[in-house]
């Protein structure tokens, strides 16, 4: 290993921290606003850290008896419903999908056809999926927005999911289908469960792609019953809300899944991101 | 590889992904070209064939060029600045240094933080009376007065480029860090006892192994910024004096808020077809990196 001169340690650790502060700062400073009582984030000069910990912002916002906290409380509900919907039926079609892509070389042309359509830019196709769901009276519905989820989960999951299978030897498919397996009992039974790693990658992908959206729900959901979280705190930091700690603390509570998802499964999304990636 | 026992039939386990693929993007999509022949409305009228009168005003309009270079200069301006910051971070994460752990682990925040929550926390330091950049650079006395960052039109889509940045560089580091762990340990090795500078073994040793999820990333981050919304509605939904209306927004406005379906179709499709020739033009570009290996 190479042996490192003073300047180069000292060059090191300088950059080490400094890129710790940029990339955590701003985190603190979120978790910091949404602890601090209205009166302490409207001083001058600023008050960094508050005299003590506030709870009243995550109490209200989880407070489903009133306006605020149901209005909160719903919009995550809805986001966790059109995402789960979502995710679960893009793995139901992209499973298939991805086998036949992976052993049938001659369709290889539709997962092209697929990677290309999932490039399109969404305002691309919001004006008629806007007046469809309008006529067929699904503006504002969760299973409306699910459907749309579906269609930009497929293409990204079936992508990674075949990346599986193309790491899977066709020996072991060719002997069980010898031994009289159906192709739907070898699918079940033998190929998926050698892939589940990389379909459970495939889901949180998903997921975290679904709660992450935000175009086609600002465009499509605007009540109670199926606004999402993201349009939700659109609303909240766009001038509705005038306690910071309050809008902080929204922030905190929709970052809590994917960021607690990232730390946990970071070694699973790296790999995926390089898979999806290396394959260009 | 032994294949003759797949069924014939089993393309139809692809036909699901097919049959929703065409009713969500490929109709659409067909609608939306002939929309833009239209001079459809929203809600109500489903417009005459107008020929392509929209396409020909939009290309003269101030709004459009403006959106358009706005939108460029985002682009050009975050993607490098994420690049950049993203490979020399993961250069430094490869160096050997106490915490290198846990800053690995935690280069994967900002990458999982929502892009809408980015924002809004972005919005809450921009603040002009009580933000907590203003603050810091007051209180350290790089600021004479309180700026509105978000207010201004020359400062703001640099302050909506610092608060991507933020979030995307850490993506572009998480892949090269990655792609930096193939390079082989006994030609860094090599390199160094033939004597090659710091500069000839990244360009040497290191460079060629990078090159490849490098540039995949460039790609996926120009379409993902070229098409940029979130962020900008959240932070300046387009303002001040339009100054950060990006197309994506653009379209927004036309289609929806003034309801002009026929000519925020043609738009989408001008946006569609700018976004398609960069994909074009990268994946010969990927290719041709491939080559080289």
């Amino acid at each position: 290993m190479e042996r490192r001169s003073t300047t180069a340690t000292i060059f090191t650790y300088v950059a080490a921290i400094a890129v710790f502060l940029i990339v955590l700062l701003p985190f603190v400073w979120l978790v910091v606003m949404s602890l601090s009582p209205a009166e302490a984030l409207t001083q001058k000069p600023l008050r960094w850290w508050p005299s003590e910990m506030d709870f009243s912002n995550y109490r209200q916002l989880l407070d489903y008896t009133e306006g605020k906290g149901r209005d909160f409380l719903s919009a995550l509900f809805n986001s966790l419903r059109v995402s789960g919907l979502a995710t679960l039926l893009a793995l139901v079609i992209a499973i298939p999908a991805a086998w036949v892509v992976s052993r049938v070389k001659s369709m290889d042309w539709s997962l092209s056809l697929v990677v290309l359509l999932y490039m399109l830019p969404p305002v691309a196709l919001a004006v008629p999926l806007y007046m469809v769901l309008a006529r067929i009276g699904m503006l504002n519905s969760v299973y409306g927005l699910a459907a749309i989820y579906l269609a930009i989960l497929a293409p990204f999951t079936t992508w990674l999911i075949k990346s599986g299978f193309d790491a899977l030897p066709g020996e072991i498919e060719s002997a069980a289908s010898m031994d009289g397996a159906r192709l739907d009992q070898m699918l079940r039974l033998i190929s998926i469960p050698l892939i589940a790693p990389i379909v459970a990658t495939a889901a949180i992908f998903a997921l975290l792609l679904a709660w992450d959206e935000f175009f086609y729900a600002l465009l499509f959901t605007s009540g109670v019953q199926a606004k999402t979280v993201t349009v939700a705190i659109a609303e909240i930091s766009g001038g509705r809300e005038t306690n910071y700690g309050a809008i902080a603390a929204a922030g905190v509570i929709a970052a809590l899944p994917p960021v607690f998802i990232g730390l946990i499964l970071q070694k699973a999304l790296i790999s995926g991101l390089t898979h999806g990636g290396v394959k260009g | 590889m032994n294949t003759a026992w797949i069924p014939r039939q089993a393309w139809l386990l692809a036909l699901p992904l097919m049959a929703v693929m065409v009713t969500v993007i490929g109709y659409p999509l067909f609608d939306t070209i002939r929309l833009s022949l239209t001079d459809a409305r929203l809600i109500g009228s489903t417009g005459n064939f107008v020929g392509l009168n929209n396409f020909a005003k939009l290309v003269s309009r101030p709004d459009f060029l403006q959106a358009l270079s706005t939108t460029a200069i985002f682009t050009v301006v975050s993607v490098s600045a994420e690049i950049v910051l993203g490979v020399l971070t993961a250069l430094l994460l490869q160096q050997r240094f106490v915490g290198r752990t846990l800053l690995r682990a935690l280069m994967i925040l900002p990458w999982a933080l929502p892009t809408v929550v980015n924002a809004m926390l972005w919005r809450l330091i921009y603040n002009p009376e009580y933000g907590a950049l203003n603050a810091a650079l007051t209180q350290i006395g790089l600021l004479e007065g309180y700026q509105s960052w978000l207010g201004q039109p020359q400062s703001a889509i640099w302050a909506i480029i610092v608060a991507d940045v933020w979030k995307n560089f850490s993506l572009v580091a998480l892949i090269s860090l990655a792609a930096l762990q193939a390079v082989p340990r006994d030609v860094q090795a090599a390199a160094l006892i033939d004597g090659a500078g710091i500069v000839q073994r990244f360009r040497y040793v290191t460079l060629p192994y990078l090159a490849g999820p490098l540039m995949v990333a460039v790609v996926l981050r120009t379409i993902e910024a070229f098409k940029v919304f979130d962020i900008v509605w959240v932070l300046t939904r387009g303002g001040p004096a339009n100054s950060t209306r990006t197309l994506s927004l653009l379209v927004y406005q036309e289609a929806f808020a003034f309801q002009r379906a026929g000519s925020g179709a043609s738009l989408a499709l001008i946006v569609t077809l700018i976004i398609t020739l960069l994909a074009v033009f990268y994946a010969r570009l990927v290719r041709r990196t491939e080559e080289m290996k």
